[in-house]
């Protein structure tokens, strides 16, 4: 075995392994510093010989007695009851685990660092350092903070679970699916953020919308049959699915009006079809993700820009209206309806926001606006709109396609 | 008459402290709990967590919000205050969203310290 392969095997298995090793040693930090000593033993171990049959048993196995040396040192170190050591050993020895408590333990870390208690942001950076067993460097780098700073700010989440009594647990019926919609909500953070990244040189960050669709699937799978689940895993492939075509060499933005179909992902597109013809499927009230799934459908499925289904498009994001009002879906219907009945009644709808200040400081909204105004012809117009959106950005090639734009209107 | 004597302190500069001031410190809070209860004075009396573990429940339209941190804002006053046992942090939060307080301002879930025996 060579260190490579040793460290990919490590990715795979670091979350589901420290889940598992939570609920045994009941403390987020000795888990992890016990399968960090884990994964010492095996970097030593299998670079020398074979890998074992099962690296994950073989991982919770050793960390478990390192988590007992480690409470034994604790105990002679500070004098701290000889019962704690005892209660541990009786714990962490019992005997192999039903697969089905495994899942059990991912989704319960799952729902944990998902805990309303933390802010959104704590929610994201917990997720992606132990559930994705990211290191504290790349969380740090996905947050553009440096390294200390989100080490700090993930010891402090660690120590709330365990002051403020942050139950290892998945949500029990009614609590589960205001829950859920928060874990959902995170892995969409997640995405959106490798999908558009909020700011910095480069359009997309494509190993963050991995991560996300690595934890839909992985969610799909522990929790099956929720519609949720399945439209949101279906909206992050069918909109990752378009990755190639949405910027060039140079990472120019490529807009979806001028992009080579023929560079989409295929077979990812099928994927996602197959899962919102699943979510449709499935009974119940019409979610969010379900619909903004189908609109993505309707992209992926359109053989040009001017051959898309522009009429079902703005229909559903009406629904997505009905179910949630927000002005950042009305910017979108109204970038719809501009297919369908022209710019000047969007442009109407457009300003009908902006009027209410619903959208003030959105970046987009001067954007669209300036789209709108380009079409009517109205150069001038578009022109301020184009320099008032260039500064509502904070990401390069927004600004190049800005500036792009105003050329084109000379 | 009763009154609820509330502490305030810099966390930072508190957390910052060498160990024979906080000691001595601690020290001299056992020698005044003691003092108030041979005094007859002591009703009850606690330390709490710091603020990075507490969370802030706000229930408005009927939903449960929940905030990290203790972020009641400036224009909120000190109330009222209830000291419950919950079985962990969710329980809690129940507990706090049914406080009438609740729909029109926040309450703040902080835990209680409990020293090693």
């Amino acid at each position: 075995m060579n260190p490579g392969e040793i460290d990919r095997i490590f990715r795979d298995e670091a979350g589901r392994a420290l889940a598992t090793l939570i609920r045994l040693v009941g403390d987020f930090d000795l888990a992890e510093d016990a399968l960090q000593d884990a994964f010492a033993v095996a970097l030593e171990r299998w670079t020398a010989c074979e890998l074992p049959d099962h690296p994950r048993a073989w991982l919770v196995n050793v960390a478990r007695h390192k988590a007992i040396d480690r409470v034994r040192r604790q105990v002679v170190f500070r004098g701290k009851a000889q019962q704690l050591v005892h209660e541990l050993e009786l714990n962490v020895q019992a005997g192999d685990e039903p697969p089905a408590m495994l899942d059990d333990d991912m989704l319960r870390l799952i729902f944990t660092c998902c805990h309303p208690a933390f802010s959104p942001e704590v929610q994201v950076a917990l997720t992606l350092r132990t559930v994705c067993g990211l290191s504290t460097a790349q969380v740090a780098r996905a947050f553009l903070v440096s390294e200390e700073a989100m080490s700090q700010r993930l010891v402090r989440a660690k120590q709330k679970i365990r002051l403020a009594g942050i139950p290892y647990e998945v949500p029990e019926r009614d609590a589960l699916a205001p829950r859920l919609d928060g874990v959902l909500a995170v892995v969409y953070l997640v995405f959106t953020e490798g999908y558009v990244a909020t700011s910095g040189a480069n359009l997309m960050r494509s190993d963050l919308a991995a991560e996300a669709i690595r934890l839909g699937r992985l969610l799909d799978r522990l929790m099956p049959g929720r519609a949720g689940i399945k439209g949101l895993l279906a909206l992050m492939l069918l909109h990752d699915a378009r990755r190639a075509g949405r910027a060039n060499s140079a990472g120019d933005i490529v807009l979806l009006e001028e992009q080579d179909r023929t560079l989409w992902d295929r077979a990812q597109i099928e994927d996602g079809l197959r899962l919102v013809d699943d979510a449709l499927g499935t009974p119940g009230r019409p979610q969010a993700y379900v619909v903004q799934a189908a609109i993505a459908a309707l992209h992926a499925r359109a053989p040009s820009y001017q051959q898309t289904d522009w009429p079902q498009i703005a229909g559903l994001y009406e629904v997505l209206l009905r179910i949630g009002p927000s002005p950042v879906i009305e910017l979108n219907h109204a970038a719809a309806v501009s297919m369908v009945d022209g710019p000047a009644r969007a442009l109407d709808l457009v300003d009908a926001i902006s009027a209410r200040g619903a959208l003030k400081g959105y970046e987009l909204l001067p954007a669209v606006r300036a789209d709108l105004l380009r079409r009517l012809g109205r150069k001038d117009e578009a022109r301020e709109a184009y320099i008032a959106a260039a500064e509502a950005t904070q990401l390069e090639p927004l600004r190049r396609l800005y500036a792009r734009r105003m050329r084109e209107l000379e | 008459m009763q009154y609820l004597l509330m502490i305030y302190q810099n966390e930072v500069e508190y957390a910052k402290m060498d160990p024979a001031t906080g000691q001595k410190m601690l020290a001299e809070y056992q020698t005044f709990t003691q003092g108030i209860v041979q005094s007859g004075n002591f009703k009850a009396g606690d330390r709490l967590q710091p603020t990075t573990t507490a969370t802030t429940v706000r229930v408005r339209d009927g939903k449960t919000l929940t905030t990290d941190g203790p972020f009641a804002e400036t224009r909120e006053q000190l109330g009222g205050y209830y000291l419950v046992e919950a079985k962990d942090l969710n329980a809690a939060i129940e507990i706090a969203a049914r406080i009438p307080g609740a729909r029109i301002g926040s309450i703040e879930v902080r835990p209680i310290w409990v020293y090693d025996k």
